[in-house]
């Protein structure tokens, strides 16, 4: 800024009020303001809590994780008793949200593909079924939905000793859903191993093929090549394991039924619940992603001679990705977040069990600062994943 | 718009015919659509007729449960039996038209606040209809003065706390959120970073964790003594977890603001809280209209979560009634097919009218 100056146009030395109407200095002043409330909002919050704790008598800190838990979790994917500590209970917890939300997202990523290009399909009947679909789930509250399912299970099916049987070892209780599954095995694990490197493989493979078709326009066949590298490895690991063929069957045992793999009724609810919701948002957003797309992109593709299945894979996905691929990272964000409402129909996801947690240790502030934590990492990480996305796949102008 | 201009020459013919070439376009248009219309007629004769059979032919509405028992269809006699409970929840009998009269009136300030945008008409009443409003509701709510007993709020629920919980969150969390918005789009590095770290948390933690922070860590946080209740910590929890997200639709407005706009008000010496008020929020605002709407909308859906913390929203009273007596129990199809209804109703209509306004307030760029 200019020297201020006054009537008669000579230049005076700034006073205390000129320093006030700077610009500049004010906003450092602002700031102190701002900044000086917050801390002392702060101090004001701690002092309370740090009193009203005292008189509780709750110690603060993280101590109590070390502690016996000494609650039961029905589903646990790790090795857990009431006798591991609070710590392991919340890996369970952890483990199971990011279970039911890896399944949901991938489920409700296929259903809401079909139903969002279902709402674009020249077909009215199929176009209308759809629309319905879409607005029906997505205007009413997924708890209610979850609770409805949760309702529905236990009660539409019958008891253990006359369970539903459509395929052998497949069967259907109101105690959840059984599926026979192999005996754990060397061989399994080999076959993970198998996986492992012909990905690592495929990889390299495609890098290679890419750099000879920019330099040669050579197409390489990737996917047949690729496929056929993942199917041989993991077979191959699979017998060489011994190509074990035991499964565990669950059958009926007393009152309740053993062996095989339990889906829980809780689990089911909570994974519809979620599915079904989250797919009407995915559907929206795969029929916008589509909508993006010129139809001029289709013509220019097919004036170039380009075949129609290669344009849909170079032309016209990679478009619409860019539109689309955002807000669906949105929708998964929101799954895994909504799979908190888990706690309401007795799923034992993270909040859940810190819930649980926090009622019996009183350490409110801990367990609640835990899971606030973890979500908000989780939520960071797919932000900063997002960026990445977005700067590799915006448009290069110039 | 001028539809005419777009919409292809009118079929002609007579009704039969133009229904047999209608359906040749849009059913049966080559094999693979017409499998797919003869599968989707299949599935609707399969779904729909059962759940007409089950929902009216064979339903009652007698609301007891021995008349329940002896229909195969629907009970609806459960929702008719238990209507004030679950539209009410245990609010007192007698005094229960004061529940209904506040809920008419937030109702109709909705809709007086959304249909402000269509007829201009409307918006100067916009404020001094919150204003005035409030207050009643909350007198009628509570009561205790002009002769109304007083009702404590842990005995509110129903539809109208649900409506009050996600409007008075939204009204409330409406100044807040600007108030994010403009601190992310300032210039000075600690109050951009204040916002940006406010709402970048609050939008990171599902509306679950806040409310469980609201119920369970508020009275750690409260100098001895004072104690705020259940119901006015969900609120409070509601209002700072909506604003986070109406933060980030007003950058969205205040972003579509063309930069010339912020020099013109420079140029014309006005300070910044002055060409805030007189250029850039008018003309930010009227860009997030429709998605304040499925803001709200979202709030409304949201609000439900309560039930977890131990409030009866509407959702909380159907599971109240559903227990209110064991023979009831089975019949939660119904309880929840009433309350999925509801909501359905409600939010439907509101997104329909968002879509619509969207489209309003394009009509000026597409000339």
């Amino acid at each position: 800024m200019s020297k201020p100056q006054n009537a008669q146009g000579d230049v005076r030395s700034k006073s205390l009020v000129d320093y006030l109407n700077d610009e500049n200095v004010r906003a450092v002043l602002y700031q102190i303001v701002a900044i000086g409330l917050i801390i002392l909002a702060g101090w004001y919050l701690v002092s309370n809590t740090l009193y009203n704790l005292a008189q509780q008598n709750i110690s603060t800190g993280y101590g109590f994780l070390d502690l016996e838990a000494s609650f039961e979790i029905s589903e646990t994917m790790i090795d857990y008793s009431a006798k591991s500590n609070y710590a392991t209970a919340l890996v369970v917890g952890l483990l199971n949200t990011v279970k039911v939300s890896v399944l949901g997202i991938v489920l409700c990523t296929i259903i809401g593909t079909i139903f969002g290009v279902a709402r674009l399909s020249s077909n009215w009947i199929v176009r209308k079924l759809a629309t319905v679909y879409v607005e029906t789930f997505r205007n009413i509250p997924v708890l209610l939905q979850l609770f409805f399912w949760y309702a529905l299970i236990p009660g539409a099916f019958p008891h253990p000793r006359d369970a539903l049987e459509p395929l052998p070892g497949v069967l259907f209780t109101s105690r959840g859903m059984y599926m026979p599954v192999p005996v754990a095995d060397t061989a399994y694990t080999l076959m993970g191993i198998a996986a492992i490197i012909a990905l690592v493989a495929i990889f390299f493979i495609k890098r290679w093929a890419k750099k000879r078709q920019d330099a040669t326009g050579q197409p390489f066949p990737m996917f047949l090549t690729g496929l056929g590298i993942f199917v041989g490895l993991v077979l191959l690991a699979y017998l060489a394991g011994g190509a074990p063929t035991e499964m565990s069957m669950p059958e009926l045992k007393g009152f309740n039924i053993r062996g095989g793999y339990n889906i829980s009724p809780e689990f089911l609810a909570v994974l519809i619940g979620l599915t079904v919701y989250t797919s009407t948002y995915v559907a929206e957003v795969v029929r916008s992603g589509i909508q993006a797309v010129p139809s001029g992109q289709w013509e220019a593709a097919d004036s170039l001679g380009i075949k129609r299945s290669v344009a849909l894979r170079k032309v016209i996905l990679p478009q619409s990705m860019r539109v689309a691929i955002p807000p669906l990272t949105n929708q998964y964000l929101n799954l895994t977040k909504n799979s908190s409402l888990a706690v309401a129909v007795g799923y034992p996801d993270l909040v859940s069990v810190s819930n649980t947690t926090m009622n019996q240790t009183g350490q409110a502030i801990e367990a609640i600062s835990i899971f606030m934590s973890i979500y908000l990492g989780l939520s960071l990480l797919t932000s900063l994943f997002m960026n990445w996305f977005n700067k590799k796949m915006a448009l290069v102008e110039r | 718009m001028s539809d005419n201009a777009k919409s292809p020459p009118l079929p002609t013919g007579t009704f039969a015919e133009r229904a047999v070439s209608w359906s040749k376009k849009n059913l049966f248009d080559g094999w693979f659509n017409s499998i797919l219309t003869i599968g989707a007629i299949a599935f609707l004769l399969w779904l729909i007729p059962p759940i007409i059979e089950w929902g009216i032919v064979n339903a009652t509405l007698e609301p007891t449960i021995e008349g329940c028992k002896e229909v195969s269809g629907a009970c609806w006699g459960f929702v008719n039996a238990n209507l004030r409970l679950i539209l009410f929840g245990t609010y007192p009998y007698d005094e229960q038209w004061r529940p209904l009269l506040a809920m008419i009136i937030l109702m109709g300030i909705i809709c007086g606040s959304l249909g402000a945008v269509k007829y201009p008409g409307l918006r100067k009443a916009i404020i001094p209809m919150w204003v005035i409003g409030v207050p009643i509701i909350a007198i009628l709510m509570w009561g205790g003065v002009l002769g109304l007993t007083y009702v404590q709020n842990s005995y509110w629920g129903g539809l109208p706390l649900t409506l009050i919980l996600s409007s008075i969150g939204v009204i409330f969390a409406f100044p807040f959120g600007l108030l994010l918005a403009l601190g992310r789009q300032s210039h000075m590095p600690a109050i951009k970073t204040m916002s940006v770290v406010y709402i970048e948390v609050i939008r990171g933690v599902p509306l679950i964790t806040v409310l469980f922070m609201a119920s369970v860590m508020f009275p750690l946080f409260l100098p001895d003594g004072v104690t705020i209740d259940k119901l006015l910590r969900a609120q409070i929890g509601i209002i700072l977890f909506t604003a986070a997200y109406l933060a980030e639709v007003f950058r969205g407005g205040l972003q579509a603001v063309p930069r010339g706009q912020f020099e013109a008000g420079d140029s014309l010496a006005l300070s910044y809280w002055q060409s805030m008020r007189l250029i850039i929020l008018p003309q930010a605002l009227r860009l997030v209209i429709p998605p304040t709407v499925n803001s709200f909308i979202s709030m409304f859906k949201d609000t439900t979560l309560v039930v977890i913390i131990g409030l009866f929203d509407f959702l909380g009273t159907v599971k109240l009634a559903l227990r209110s007596d064991p023979a009831w129990t089975k019949y939660y199809v119904e309880g929840y097919a009433f309350a999925a209804a509801i909501f359905f109703l409600i939010c439907f209509s509101m997104a329909k009218y968002s879509a619509y306004l969207e489209k309003e307030l394009r009509k000026g760029e597409r000339r």
